[in-house]
C-alpha cells in the first residue's frame, strides 16, 4: 500500500491508500460521529451522520464509505457539515420513540450522546413510528419497530453472519420495516420463495443494534421487584424467598466495559460484590456448573466413543459425532432446522442449568431451605439462555431451576440504576460450596472452550480406563498425570477461525474434532458430519464472549481481548481440569444413587420444533 | 478493437440516460477494469437500461418501437467490444408487453436476455445500480459507490450500463450514420405532445418553436423529466434540453406553486427506496413542513440542501432540483 498525504481540518496527515476517511480520522484521534457503521459489518452509509466536506467536491461525502486519496482536503466540522449532520440526527431521532427511563441502553445510548454533544433538538420532529409493532421472539429477544432507525445491522447479522435469514426488510421508503420472516410481504423483492425460518434467539441483532430497537426481552424489573420483596432476615422466615444469583463464565471479563474498564479486564470479585450489594443473599459461580457439565459430557463422549459401553443414564450409545449442547441457540437450531441430529446432542445439561439445579437440590438440602423458597437469577452473556431457562424439560421435581435470566447488559443497567460504584466495590469471593471451579470452566466462554475442557477430562477417563470420574473421597484423580497423560491445553480448539478441525489423540484413541465458531459457519461441517467424532458449536461468533447479551459494542477486536482474559484465568488456575474440582465431585457424589433426581439434575431431552 | 471506441470518441457520444456521461469514457473504464483481471477471470456484462421510469420521458419506448434493430445492434457491438458474457435488456413492463415478440425475433440467438423490470420496483428500479440488484434478485435499491458498476457490477463483474438511445447511437456511429440528432420528449400544456428527433444542439426555445409547441400564455418549463428535471422560466429558454432530453410545459394558470410542489413531494415520498435518512425521512418531513399552513421556510430549505448534499444516491439529490429551481426561477422571479 502506498502512503499518501492529505489534510483533515487543516492538519496535515499521512496515511495508507485504501483506507476510508473514517478510519484515517479515527487513527488520528479525530472523532466522526456515526450510527450505521460497525467494523465487522459491510459499510452501508445510510445514516449519513458521518458526512464530511471534501474541498472541491460538489456534495458532502460519508466518511465511512469514501476512500482517502492523495491531496484531499477534508473538513469534518464545517458549517455545512454541521447543518447536514445535525439535521440527519434530528431526522433519525424522529424515527425513535423515547422510552429512555426504562431502556437499559440509556447509559450507553449513542443517540443521546450525540444529542448532547451536538446540541440536537431531539423532538424537532414528531415521532413517526409510534404505531409500529414490537415483535417478540419467545421470551428472549424483541425487535421494537418504534425505535428502529433503519440502519439494517440486524439484517446483516441475521442473514449474512448467522445465516438464519429470520429477519426481513419489508416495504420501502417510510414504510420500510424489519419484520420476522413470517410477516414478510415480499415487496420489493422479486420471486424467490424463502425457506421456513425461525429465530434461534442468539441475540446478535441486539448486540449490533445502535438504537436499542433490537433488545433482549428485559427481566431486570422482575428481579428488581424480587429483590425488593425478599425476606429481610436470613435464615429465611416462613414465606420469604432466598435470592440466589449465579453468573456465567464470560461475564467477568466483559462487564467492566460497561463501566469504562479496558477490554478484557477480569472482574469476578466486583461482579460478586455488586450482586451482593444489589441484595442477593448468595452468589454462586456458574463455573462450578461448567465443571459438572464437563464431567457429564466427557463421560458421555467416552461412552459413545467406546461403543458397547452405554452411559448409565439417557445416553445414546454409539451415536457419533457427539454435539455439544451448552449453547441454547444451537439447541433451538437443531430442534427446528435439523431435528434428525437430536440423537447426536449430548444429553448433558448446560452449565447454568447444572449449577442452578444443584442450588435447588444439593445446596437447598444442605441449607435446609425448601427449594420452592429459593429464587435463582442467572447472569448470562446470552439472550437464548432466557429461552433455555423456560424449557419444561429442565424442571426438577416440578420446579424451574432458574427463575430469571439477566444479560450482562441488564446486570450493568441494574448496577448503574442503583447508583452502585462498580470499581469502588470491595471484591468478594463467590459463595461456597458452589463457588469452586477449575480453569477448564473459565474457558467455557470462549469458542472451543467446551471442547477443550471435555477433552481434558475425556483423556483422563480414557487413560485410566474409567467410564466415570472417580468419586471416592480419597482417590486422587490426578493419577493420570504421572502416567504421561498430563496434557492440559488443546490449542487446536482455540482461535477465531470459522471452523477449527483437528485429530487429537487421547490415550491412544484418535478423536476427530471440529469447533464451529458461529452458527453461520456450520454448513461445511454439516456437509461432512461423518468425518467427525465430536463437534462443538457456539451460535455466536467468538462463543459466549461474543454473546447476544454482552456489552455493546462487541467487535472482533474486543472479542479477542475478552478471550485472552479467559485463557489467562485458565492458565493461572491451580486446578485446570473439571474432574479435579473437589466440590464438583462432592456434589456428584451426593447425587449418586439418587436415581430420578440425579437424571433430572444432570441430563436433558430435546424436542422437535416447527 | 479500438476501432469502434475511436469512432464513438470522434462522434463525441454522450450517454442519453440523463447523467450525460461520455460514452467512450465509460466503455474504456470497463475495458480497463477487465485488463486488470487475470486471464481466467475476464467475465463481464452489458446492460441496456430500458426502464424509462421518469415521468415525462418517453423516447426510449419510441426508439424501441421504431428502431429496435438498431438498439439490438448497438448492444451486440458492446458485447463484441468487451467479449461480454451476456447482455441484459432491462425492459419497462409496458414496453415488454407491447414489443416482446418483436424484440425476441431481433435478438434471435444473440447473447442478449430480456429482463422485465419488476412491476413493483417503482421509480428507483431504473437507477443503474438498482437494476443490478434487480437482475441479481436482491432488494431493488441503489448500491453504495464506489465500487462503480464499471469495475464491479453484476455479480461483482465489470458491467457496462447504457441507455436505449445510447446503444441506438452506437449502432449509428458504427455504420457511419450518426447525424448528431437526439430524441426529445415534449409534454404538458402544449398542443403537440410526443417524441421528436432533432439536432442535439438546439435550445429549448427552438425545440418548442420548431414543434409548434411554444406557449402563448404565461408558463414555465421543466427540463429532464417531470419529477427530477430542472425548472426554468420563459426567459431562460436559450439553453440545450440536457439530461434525458425531456421538456415539460407548465401553464402558470393551471399549475400553482402549491400544487406542483405537492405532486413532486407525494411522488418522492412514495418512491424513495428508504435506504438513507436525508431521502427517506427528509422528504417525508419536507412534505409535512410544506403542507402546514405556515411553512417553516428555513427548515424547508435546510431539508432540501441536505437532500442535495447528503443523499445516498443521485435520485435523492435530484429530488431537490425541481423544487429549488421552481422557487429560484419562477416564484422568486415573480415575487
Amino acid at each position: 500500500m502506498k502512503k499518501i498525504n492529505l489534510k483533515i481540518n487543516g492538519r496535515r496527515l499521512s496515511c495508507l491508500e485504501g483506507k476510508t476517511i473514517m478510519q484515517v480520522a479515527h487513527d488520528n484521534g479525530i472523532e466522526i460521529p456515526n450510527l450505521c457503521y460497525h467494523p465487522d459489518l459491510p459499510v452501508k452509509a445510510n445514516c449519513r451522520v458521518c458526512v464530511v466536506e471534501i474541498v472541491d467536491r460538489k456534495n458532502l461525502a460519508t466518511a465511512c464509505s469514501t476512500p482517502v486519496a492523495a491531496g484531499l482536503e477534508i473538513k469534518t466540522d464545517s458549517e455545512r457539515v454541521k447543518r447536514s449532520r445535525n439535521l440527519n440526527l434530528e431526522l433519525i431521532f424522529a424515527e425513535h420513540i423515547k422510552r429512555c427511563p426504562t431502556c437499559i441502553w440509556r447509559f450507553n445510548c449513542q443517540l443521546l450522546e450525540y444529542a448532547e454533544k451536538y446540541k440536537i433538538e431531539i423532538t424537532h420532529f414528531s415521532d413517526r413510528k409510534s404505531k409500529r409493532k414490537v415483535y417478540k421472539f419467545a421470551n428472549a429477544v424483541e425487535i421494537d419497530g418504534r425505535q428502529c432507525i433503519d440502519c439494517r445491522h440486524c439484517l446483516d447479522v441475521c442473514n449474512d453472519v448467522q445465516k438464519i435469514n429470520y429477519l426481513k426488510l419489508t416495504g420501502k421508503g417510510i414504510d420500510q420495516e424489519i419484520v420476522p420472516a413470517s410477516e414478510h410481504r415480499g415487496l420489493p423483492f422479486i420471486g424467490k420463495k424463502a425457506k421456513p425460518a425461525d429465530c434461534i434467539y442468539c441475540g446478535q441483532c441486539a448486540l449490533h443494534c445502535p438504537a436499542g430497537a433490537a433488545q433482549e426481552q428485559s427481566h431486570w424489573h422482575l428481579v428488581e421487584k424480587a429483590l425488593r420483596d425478599k425476606s429481610p432476615l436470613p435464615p429465611f422466615v416462613k414465606g420469604g424467598k432466598v435470592l440466589v444469583a449465579q453468573f456465567a463464565p464470560s461475564i467477568r471479563v466483559s462487564i467492566g466495559e460497561e463501566f469504562g474498564a479496558p477490554y478484557g479486564k477480569i472482574m469476578s470479585g466486583q461482579v460478586v460484590a455488586a450482586l451482593k450489594k444489589l441484595g442477593f443473599n448468595y452468589v454462586f459461580d456458574v463455573n462450578f456448573g461448567a465443571d459438572i457439565t464437563t464431567i457429564v459430557e466427557a463421560e458421555e463422549l467416552v461412552a459413545r466413543v467406546k461403543s458397547g459401553i452405554p452411559p448409565d443414564k439417557g445416553g445414546q450409545r454409539g451415536v457419533l459425532p457427539m454435539l455439544t449442547s451448552c449453547c441454547p441457540a444451537w439447541i433451538k437450531y437443531i430442534e427446528f432446522y435439523r431435528p434428525d441430529l437430536m440423537p447426536n446432542l449430548t444429553t448433558a445439561r448446560s452449565p447454568q442449568s447444572h449449577s442452578a439445579g444443584l442450588i435447588k437440590t444439593y445446596w437447598a438440602e444442605k441449607m435446609k431451605i425448601n427449594q420452592k423458597n429459593i429464587l435463582t437469577v442467572s447472569i448470562v452473556p446470552c439472550t437464548a439462555k432466557k429461552f433455555e431457562a423456560g424449557r419444561a424439560e429442565l424442571k426438577i421435581r416440578g420446579n424451574w431451576p432458574i427463575d430469571y435470566c439477566l444479560t450482562t447488559r441488564e446486570l450493568a443497567w441494574l448496577i448503574k440504576k442503583h447508583g452502585i460504584d462498580f470499581f469502588k466495590l470491595k471484591p468478594a469471593a463467590s459463595d461456597n460450596p458452589l463457588g469452586e471451579s477449575s480453569g477448564a470452566a473459565a474457558i467455557y466462554g470462549a469458542t472451543g472452550g467446551v471442547m477443550e475442557s471435555a477433552l481434558r477430562t475425556a483423556e483422563y477417563l480414557l487413560a485410566t480406563a474409567r467410564d466415570t470420574v472417580c468419586l471416592e473421597e480419597n482417590k486422587k484423580n490426578k493419577m493420570s498425570l504421572k502416567a504421561g497423560h498430563g496434557r492440559v491445553e488443546f490449542k487446536q480448539a482455540r482461535g477465531l477461525a470459522g471452523v477449527k478441525e483437528a485429530v487429537v489423540e487421547l490415550a491412544g484413541k484418535k478423536l476427530r474434532i471440529a469447533v464451529v465458531n458461529g452458527i453461520g459457519q456450520i454448513q461445511p461441517v454439516f456437509d461432512k458430519l461423518n468425518n467427525y467424532d465430536y463437534i462443538e458449536v457456539m451460535a455466536c461468533p467468538g462463543g459466549c464472549i461474543g454473546g447476544g447479551g454482552q456489552p455493546i459494542p462487541t467487535t472482533k477486536e474486543i472479542i479477542k481481548k475478552r478471550l485472552e482474559a479467559l485463557y489467562k484465568i485458565d492458565a493461572g488456575a491451580s486446578v485446570r481440569r473439571a474432574h479435579e474440582n473437589k466440590e464438583a465431585l462432592r456434589a456428584l457424589r451426593w447425587l449418586k444413587g439418587k436415581g430420578k433426581l440425579r437424571a433430572q439434575v444432570l441430563y436433558t431431552k430435546y424436542r422437535k420444533k416447527s | 478493437m479500438s476501432d469502434i471506441l475511436s469512432k464513438i470518441k470522434k462522434a463525441n457520444l454522450v450517454g442519453r440516460g440523463g447523467a450525460g456521461f461520455f460514452v467512450a469514457e465509460k466503455w474504456l473504464s470497463v475495458a480497463k477494469a477487465l485488463e486488470s483481471k487475470s486471464a481466467d477471470n475476464k467475465k463481464c456484462f452489458v446492460v441496456c437500461n430500458a426502464a424509462e421510469g421518469e415521468p415525462g420521458v418517453m423516447k426510449d419506448g419510441c426508439i424501441l418501437e421504431h428502431y429496435a434493430a438498431r438498439v439490438i445492434d448497438g448492444i451486440k457491438i458492446a458485447i463484441d467490444f468487451l467479449s461480454a458474457e451476456r447482455a441484459f435488456l432491462y425492459l419497462n413492463y409496458a414496453y415488454h408487453k407491447k414489443l416482446n415478440k418483436k424484440l425476441a425475433s431481433l435478438i434471435k440467438d444473440a447473447k442478449i436476455e430480456i429482463f422485465v423490470k419488476p412491476i413493483n420496483s417503482g421509480y428507483i428500479g431504473g437507477e443503474e445500480s438498482a437494476i443490478l440488484n434487480a437482475i441479481e434478485g436482491k432488494r431493488i435499491e441503489p448500491r453504495l459507490r464506489p465500487p462503480f458498476p464499471t469495475t464491479s457490477g453484476l455479480w461483482g463483474r465489470p458491467t457496462l450500463i447504457n441507455n436505449v438511445e445510447t446503444f441506438y447511437n452506437v449502432s449509428l456511429v458504427a455504420a457511419g450514420q450518426f447525424k448528431n440528432t437526439r430524441f426529445y420528449t415534449i409534454s404538458g400544456d402544449c398542443p403537440f405532445e410526443g417524441v421528436f428527433e432533432l439536432p442535439d444542439n438546439l435550445t429549448v426555445e427552438k425545440i418548442l418553436k420548431q414543434t409548434d409547441n411554444f406557449p402563448k400564455f404565461p408558463f414555465f418549463i421543466q427540463v429532464g423529466g417531470n419529477v427530477s428535471g430542472e425548472v426554468f422560466n420563459a426567459k431562460q429558454l436559450k439553453r440545450p434540453a440536457s439530461g434525458a432530453g425531456a421538456i415539460t410545459v407548465y401553464s402558470q394558470a393551471k399549475n400553482d406553486f402549491k400544487k406542483v410542489v405537492k405532486n413532486w413531494l407525494n411522488f418522492y415520498v412514495n418512491e424513495s427506496c428508504g435506504q438513507c435518512a436525508p431521502c427517506r425521512e427528509g422528504i417525508y418531513r419536507l412534505r409535512d413542513v410544506f403542507m402546514k399552513e405556515k411553512i417553516d421556510w428555513r427548515l424547508f430549505n435546510d431539508l432540501l440542501d441536505n437532500l442535495s448534499d447528503a443523499s445516498f444516491c443521485a435520485l435523492g439529490a435530484a429530488a431537490a432540483v425541481p423544487i429549488k429551481s421552481l422557487i429560484k426561477n419562477v416564484y422568486h422571479e415573480k415575487n
